[in-house]
């Protein structure tokens, strides 16, 4: 009984904490100079109208290679855990006809929107991650629709690498030429256009690229632990 | 339009509360991933589309499915 009330103060002393110091800053008023600059200056600096793309790839393009980074270790964490050598297709029952011929047809549209999110991430909403993500929902659904999907694991892993690679290696090209990693070095164009902003777009797709295989290896340990035989399962 | 978001907020909170108490896990799992696709339309609402995107993509298909396999390879019914 003494415990629950000692528990009941300190929550109160917490929550009237967190109430006090919130009060102390009015509802949707910027106090944040940096946020000001974004707004005010980033369209300018990036040469593209997404203002949210030039604060994760220009501003801070290196916290973005940290969290693509952490999305990796995820991935490589969850393949160890699954990893069990020689594992063996059970025989499952193919789904019928509509499923397979359907999810076929729609698994190029979603493939196609996942390309276009993130090679039209500095001019419209999304970019890589969400790319990457809609990519791998794409995996999901062929993963789901076939018995034998013949996919060969091997590719994601060469697109990540890839991905990566390309990646650090603007960075470096940035570190050299203009000094900085990660500067802006190509040229930025006319606003609007598909190829502007500089080095927005080919961080982007490295980006989609790595994200989506890493999304979809996840997907891959996943869909088939459900289905193989061998190890524990 | 008020009304609207009204009902999409209510029924996010009933959707999650149901996901809590149902007794059958997989249908607790895809309770879940219809209230994050409303949650996704709400972000839609609050000019997000970025978020949006991210949470439609991976909170209503790839955490579902994980989850389902999780259900499929343990108990479905909870005690």
């Amino acid at each position: 009984m003494i415990r629950k009330i000692v528990y009941a103060i300190f929550i109160g002393i917490i929550i009237a904490g967190v109430l006090m110091f919130l009060s102390a800053f009015p509802f949707g008023e910027n106090k944040m100079l940096v946020g000001k600059y974004y707004i005010e200056n980033a369209t300018n600096d990036a040469g593209a109208p997404n203002v949210v793309t030039a604060v994760t790839l220009l501003y801070r393009g290196f916290d973005t290679l940290g969290e693509v980074m952490v999305l990796f270790t995820a991935a490589l964490g969850v393949s160890i855990i699954f990893a069990v050598e020689e594992k063996k297709k059970k025989v499952v029952q193919p789904p019928n006809f509509v499923v397979r011929v359907g999810s076929r047809i729609v698994f190029t549209f979603i493939l196609l929107t996942g390309f276009y999110i993130f090679m039209h991430g500095h001019l419209t909403p999304g970019g890589g991650f969400q790319g990457g993500a809609l990519i791998a929902t794409g995996f999901l659904l062929l993963y789901l629709s076939y018995s034998d999907t013949g996919i060969n694991r091997k590719r994601f892993m060469v697109a990540e690498g890839l991905g990566g690679i390309i990646y650090v290696f603007i960075g470096l090209i940035g570190l050299f030429v203009k000094g900085s990693f990660l500067a802006n070095f190509l040229p930025k164009g006319t606003m609007f256009d598909l190829l502007s902003a500089g080095i927005l777009l080919p961080l982007y797709i490295a980006i989609g690229l790595k994200v989506g295989s890493e999304f979809a290896g996840i997907v891959d340990d996943f869909m088939c632990e459900a289905r193989c035989t061998g190890g524990e399962g | 339009m008020i009304y609207f978001e009204w009902i999409l907020l209510v029924s996010i909170v009933v959707i999650a509360v149901f996901s809590i108490e149902v007794k059958d896990l997989l249908s607790a799992v895809i309770l879940m991933g219809v209230s994050s696709l409303l949650v996704s339309f709400v972000f839609l609402l609050l000019h997000a589309p970025d978020v949006a995107l991210s949470e439609a993509s991976i909170g209503a298909a790839l955490t579902m499915a994980i989850y389902v396999i999780a259900v499929k390879k343990t108990e479905r019914r909870e005690e």
